[in-house]
């Protein structure tokens, strides 16, 4: 069988996008030539939707994914040829904007008929604010309440039973705000098969595939290759990859032929692994996933099966990813090079401390890197003995005030001319802090919702 | 005994929620993952991550693909959304695990220096 021929009786899923700005080539490919019954392009992480709630807030008709006008263009007209259904969470904090923008593709692109689904019912802000007091910050403790006056959104992570009903009602798209990664590849195997919502062992298997495909091409090459160790082919035409799925949730793992990447056991192993803590119960609002009897077998080139996932009765509550605003970070980067470069870059922070404290700059946390040296483990960094031939001296600091942050990076500007010779310019950044905190809420709190659009179903 | 960097026996990538960063370690061959399991602990983790992890370490095992699943809490600066860190995620972390120094008996170091690996110096 050629590589790309679909084994009878499987469904199969294509990855399309694992964050919000990724490559539109590789979806395009899958959706042309991949034989897809579903593509799913997944594009939230953790502050993504925050950050589109402020967006919204601004302009109510903006707040969903800015590329999704792009992928559908790139993908929609092959798609619908295809038969292909395309799931994603593009629609971030406006999944009913971005399927108003959506329908107005489909007519540019002359694609008539087509029906558009938003989910809705991830938005907890409200029921956050009311139960401010009895909810509690996962990793610290803390009431919600001592940090309500900075929340700027409340996301619950929805499972696949927010999406299925979309499927079951005809939906050639369905543009969802947060949902959990690996739920929008579950939805299309529960559709499609029709799988018992509490069989665990059968959704647990289903989420182990998944989960292989939710970070896009990181299990097909993508954030792997060492040279000398791990050899990826042609990474800077990387393929993405689908999963050929059976009624039975075992899945193989593929790509199309041609394209660059890798997909092995190691590869497979490592986006297993990948944000999971216990193994053996991994929290999906799905199912509690088993990963410790999973097996993986290269069947094929860049082919390998999954087997052995089992799972659990899915948890009683859903985690809720919380946006604060946290006041300000400023950010300054400025290069010392040639002999002596690491001596000038050391007086060069001498002398911004001194300047910061004789202005009085107000800064909660201060960072101080030596980039060639230090900058990314710190003092766990293995010393080389020699002085780099260039090193980039960089200042990050966390200010409660705008004003502060603008302080301390202008304090980093007038270190040409005043400070140590022979620098190269530098570099200012200031961004507003938006960060995330989770909290566990009940399911009773969250009643998700379809609203279809376009088609034969809305007039 | 030879030592030699962990990077030659296995290969690893970080993970992040919130503040907690993961990183799974893989055995190259089946045969080395017991020397995973004896050297790659919690104590020498934690000693090689002193200046980066405030809080507690787990280990998870998974010999059904010989991995090692290291669980850091109080890892990432305050968090993703909050570090300073110019990599907020830790995804840099899997490289200094992997010069973890790991004593191999001399049969598995004729190998590697058989694929060209050289020892700690």
């Amino acid at each position: 069988m050629h590589q790309d021929q679909k084994p009878p009786g499987t469904l199969r899923i294509g990855a399309g996008a694992s964050y919000a700005g990724d490559r539109i080539e590789p979806a395009a490919d899958l959706a042309h030539r991949g034989q897809l019954d579903y593509l799913v392009f997944e594009t939230l992480a953790e502050r993504t939707i925050a950050l589109a709630q402020l967006e919204r807030l601004k302009d109510p008709a903006k707040g969903f994914n800015a590329l999704l006008g792009a992928r559908l263009r790139a993908v929609w007209p092959a798609a619908v040829a295809a038969g292909t259904r395309i799931v994603s969470s593009m629609g971030a904090a406006n999944p009913l904007g971005a399927a108003r923008h959506a329908a107005a593709v489909a007519g540019e692109l002359g694609l008539p008929g087509l029906s558009i689904a938003a989910v809705l019912g991830d938005d907890v802000l409200d029921y956050c604010r009311a139960h401010a007091d009895e909810l509690l910050l996962m990793e610290s403790g803390q009431p919600l309440s001592s940090v309500a006056g900075q929340m700027v959104s409340a996301n619950a992570y929805l499972g696949a039973d927010a999406i299925v009903p979309a499927l079951a009602q005809g939906a050639d798209l369905v543009l969802t705000g947060r949902v959990a990664d690996c739920s929008l590849f579950l939805a299309p195997m529960i559709h499609h098969y029709g799988w018992s919502w509490d069989d665990w062992a059968l959704l647990g298997q289903g989420q182990v595939c998944a989960d292989m495909l939710e970070c896009g091409a990181n299990v097909s090459g993508g954030f792997f290759a060492d040279p000398g160790y791990k050899y990826v082919p042609n990474l800077g035409a990387l393929g993405y990859p689908y999963v050929d799925i059976d009624s039975a949730g075992i899945g193989v793992i593929g790509k199309l032929a041609g394209t660059g990447g890798l997909i092995s056991r190691a590869t497979c192993s490592e986006q297993m692994l990948y944000e999971i803590h216990d193994p053996s119960a991994y929290v999906t609002p799905d199912v509690i996933v088993d990963f410790t009897s999973v097996s993986l077998t290269e069947i094929g080139p860049d082919r390998v099966r999954i087997t052995g996932g089992r799972g659990r009765a899915r948890p009683a509550l859903l985690k809720v990813s919380v946006g604060l605003r946290e006041g300000w970070i400023g950010e300054a980067e400025i290069t010392y090079a040639g002999l002596g470069c690491v001596a000038r870059a050391r007086l060069a922070e001498e002398v911004v401390r001194q300047r910061l404290d004789l202005a009085g700059v107000q800064i909660a946390e201060l960072r101080v890197d030596y980039i060639g040296i230090n900058s990314l483990h710190g003092q766990a960094s293995h010393p080389t003995g020699v002085d780099p031939y260039e090193v980039r001296l960089r200042f990050a600091g966390r200010c409660r005030e705008r004003k502060d942050a603008d302080l301390l990076v202008g304090e980093v500007e007038t270190l040409v001319g005043k400070g140590p010779c022979a620098s190269s310019l530098p570099r200012l950044y200031v961004r507003e802090v938006i960060a995330i905190e989770s909290v566990l809420i009940p399911r009773s709190a969250v009643s998700p919702q379809v609203v279809m659009f376009g088609g034969d179903r809305d007039g | 005994m030879a030592e030699f960097f962990l990077r030659e026996l296995a290969h690893a990538r970080a993970g992040d929620k919130g503040d907690t960063c993961n990183i799974g370690v893989i055995a190259y061959r089946p045969e080395w993952y017991p020397l995973l399991l004896e050297q790659v602990t919690v104590e020498r983790v934690a000693k090689l991550f002193d200046a980066l992890v405030k809080g507690p370490i787990r280990r998870y095992e998974l010999p059904n693909v010989q991995a090692i699943n290291l669980v850091m809490e109080q890892a990432l600066g305050g968090g993703v959304t909050r570090s300073l860190s110019l990599d907020p995620h830790g995804k840099s972390y899997s490289a200094l695990l992997l010069s973890l120094p790991m004593e191999v008996p001399p049969a598995v170091a004729a190998e590697l220096l058989a694929l060209g690996r050289s020892p700690c110096s």
